[in-house]
């Protein structure tokens, strides 16, 4: 495949993939490791041109994904953060007001004074401030990250949804602006907040889980290639024990890479109980947790 | 392809059986799960799988039906991927209970229900112990529930509503400038809009809380009619029931009836602390309990360990904006929070009323509007 990489980035991203995979093995190249799920889930989304909808624990990849399919298929990466009391005209679009007012009064100096042709020179494109989701239906391909969608309010899902469906954006005042290639869209939540079912029925559903340990070696050595592969085993190992725990905040991929890059940086080659002890703020951030753990023995922990 | 049928069918099938164990798998779900499978494999089981998991499961509560259906079904191994078990196993499960079926032991002389006390004569029934009604006067007491009004908290938005008071709006300033040719006529204003605050409500469903269930049921019916969006409304006993689907319909009645079947551990004993903490790892810590009133029903008979109910409470008071306790014995004269229970929670709630009474409710109303 890789051999052809300029008659196949012409190609639409639907197409440029034979299963799930081949998407699998593009995404481990830029060095996000899916496992078979996701990988399926991530190409169904391609070839359906159906949002993707992620859940699962904070730090389990949801994210990177979507910044990964960005990177396979070639297209722009456009992100939404939600949150509450988020609003069409920061989501949408927006007209930029006071460069609208500077040529009006200019327009005003120069000596126009036809109405109409001022109204048609104050709505102009230029004027207009693209937010997400504009921007990801102009500038296509591209892939839309709708980040922490459970923290925004309903009437904004509803929104969305209507977008989604269309593909499209109407502008009063300027027109319909159509997406040429769908964006690829990938939705995550966190749970705050059960996401009305209208918007989950359209969308593929997965619910991302932490890796197994065998994958969590293989992505802390990818991401991270000048840490010790003993290190990368300690570090993947200890992190699979501490979800076990029962922890109020179980520690994800992401606790584990600033876990051992933190450790590199203290100059570790493998995991010792005193590095540990030391370096565990890196994967453990409530107070309960390092309690608990301190209740333990740190060393029946991680003694080899 | 002679098969397609086929496979269209066994599919039809399988997710006639998922609506059986419980999934939603409703047409335009089944439509989408074909469209898949048309993208990948039929022959290969885990791709089918997976088509059917994107496709019909809606939350992680629906994956471990999914995967059982899917394994009857198909009688094959599912390719679950490795890594931590799925949430739902952390779970309480409905554990075997140590409930004594006498109550001798567990039951202190104080706290005995069944004490007939007399009822004087004068008394308004808004005033009586929901506990001690007689059935005619319990058929009345519910008429009047419904004339409870709550009023839900609000908290500040983040939007703003247009004001005659208030900071400068300058968006719309400067669209009214637009509007009349740059000239700037009078400033528009603006103020900070308030919204609805969640309002969670943690009801004790186990035995000795039995005469008030009831009551205490109808008033979160009211409360959920009121603000059906930001209202939740969990039972707790020996396992956590969420039923504030259950609560939404309209007629009382069938709200409450559709709600005792959904609860599984009625009259059963209590594992508080244990249950509270399912609640904060599933719900709470996620958001719902985040700035949220939080009312606890519960006289505070703790079966479990009370060091446990200590540590939640802790960490609910710090998630939520206010922590309620409402005790229906705390009504009588000479209650003290003797409990176990009650000593390890108290110090983690802002508030601490009675809940025996009408009265007792509409105080709690007003508590739970000023929180």
């Amino acid at each position: 495949m890789t051999q052809f990489p300029d008659s196949l980035s012409d190609l639409p991203p639907a197409e440029r993939f034979t299963g799930p995979a081949d998407l699998a093995d593009a995404l481990s190249r830029t060095g996000y490791l899916a496992d078979e799920g996701l990988a399926t889930a991530a190409y169904l989304a391609l070839r359906m041109q159906r949002p993707l909808f992620l859940e699962g624990d904070a730090g389990v990849g949801k994210t990177a994904l979507a910044q990964a399919m960005a990177e396979v298929t070639g297209a722009h990466f456009v992100r939404m953060q939600c949150y509450e009391g988020l609003e069409a005209s920061q989501a949408l679009y927006d007209w930029d007001f006071p460069r609208q007012m500077l040529h009006l009064r200019a327009a005003e100096a120069a000596g126009v004074h036809d109405a109409e042709e001022l109204e048609r020179g104050l709505y102009d494109r230029r004027f207009l401030l693209a937010r997400p989701l504009l921007a990801a239906i102009e500038q296509s391909p591209s892939v839309l990250l709708v980040d922490e969608i459970d923290r925004a309010d309903d009437e904004f899902e509803a929104f969305l949804l209507e977008i989604l469906s269309d593909n499209a954006v109407t502008i009063p005042e300027l027109g319909r602006i159509v997406a040429d290639i769908p964006p690829l869209v990938v939705l995550t939540s966190n749970r705050t907040r059960e996401v009305h079912d209208a918007l989950k029925r359209r969308c593929l559903y997965h619910w991302v889980e932490h890796p197994s340990y065998e994958r969590e070696v293989a992505i802390l050595r990818t991401r991270l290639p000048q840490i010790t592969a003993k290190l990368a085993e300690d570090v993947a190992r200890a992190t699979g024990k501490l979800r076990s725990l029962d922890l109020v905040k179980p520690p994800g991929v992401a606790e584990a890479m600033d876990w051992a890059t933190a450790l590199h940086v203290l100059g570790a080659r493998e995991l010792d109980p005193d590095r540990a002890a030391a370096t565990l703020g890196a994967v453990l951030k409530y107070r309960e947790d390092a309690d608990r753990l301190h209740s333990m023995t740190l060393t029946a922990m991680f003694g080899t | 392809m002679a098969d397609n049928r086929d496979v269209v069918e066994t599919m039809l099938v399988f997710a006639r059986t998922l609506r059986v164990a419980g999934l939603e798998a409703g047409p335009d779900r089944v439509q989408a799960m074909v469209a898949a499978l048309g993208e990948l494999d039929v022959m290969e089981p885990s791709e089918v799988y997976w088509a059917g998991r994107f496709t019909l499961c809606a939350g992680p509560d629906d994956l471990e039906r999914y995967d059982a259906a899917f394994n009857a079904f198909f009688g094959g191994e599912t390719p679950r991927p490795g890594g931590r078990a799925p949430r739902q196993e952390r779970v309480v499960q409905s554990a075997p209970l140590d409930l004594d079926p006498s109550g001798s032991g567990a039951v202190p002389e104080d706290q005995t229900l069944e004490e007939h006390a007399m009822a004087s004569g004068g008394e308004v029934l808004r005033h009586r112990d929901i506990a001690q009604l007689s059935p005619a006067e319990r058929e009345q007491l519910r008429l009047l529930f419904g004339l409870l009004s709550v009023r839900p908290p609000t908290r500040p938005s983040r939007r703003h509503t247009r004001s005659h008071r208030g900071p400068v709006d300058v968006p719309r300033t400067v669209r009214r400038v637009l509007r009349n040719g740059g000239e700037i006529r009078r400033l528009a204003r603006h103020k900070q809009r308030t919204k609805p605050r969640r309002l969670v409500l943690l009801i004790d469903v186990s035995g000795s809380m039995g005469p008030y269930a009831d009551a205490i049921l109808r008033f979160g019916h009211v409360a959920v009619r009121r603000a059906p969006a930001s209202t939740e409304v969990f039972t707790v006993g020996t396992r956590l029931t969420r039923v504030t689907r259950e609560l939404r319909q309209r007629d009382p009645d069938r709200a409450l009836a559709a709600s005792g079947a959904a609860i599984p551990d009625w009259s059963g004993g209590t594992r508080l602390g244990e249950v509270l903490k399912a609640f904060l790892d599933r719900w709470g810590q996620r958001g719902t309990a985040r700035r949220a009133i939080v009312v606890i029903f519960s006289d505070g008979w703790e079966r479990g360990d009370c060091a446990l109910l200590g540590e939640q409470m802790l960490r609910l008071s710090r998630l939520a904006h206010a922590v309620i306790w409402v005790n229906p014995h705390k009504g009588r004269a000479g209650y003290e929070p003797l409990t176990g229970g009650m000593q390890a929670a108290l110090p983690h709630v802002s508030r601490f009323v009675a809940g025996h009474s009408l009265a007792a409710f509409q105080e709690l109303v007003k508590e739970m509007a000023d929180a």
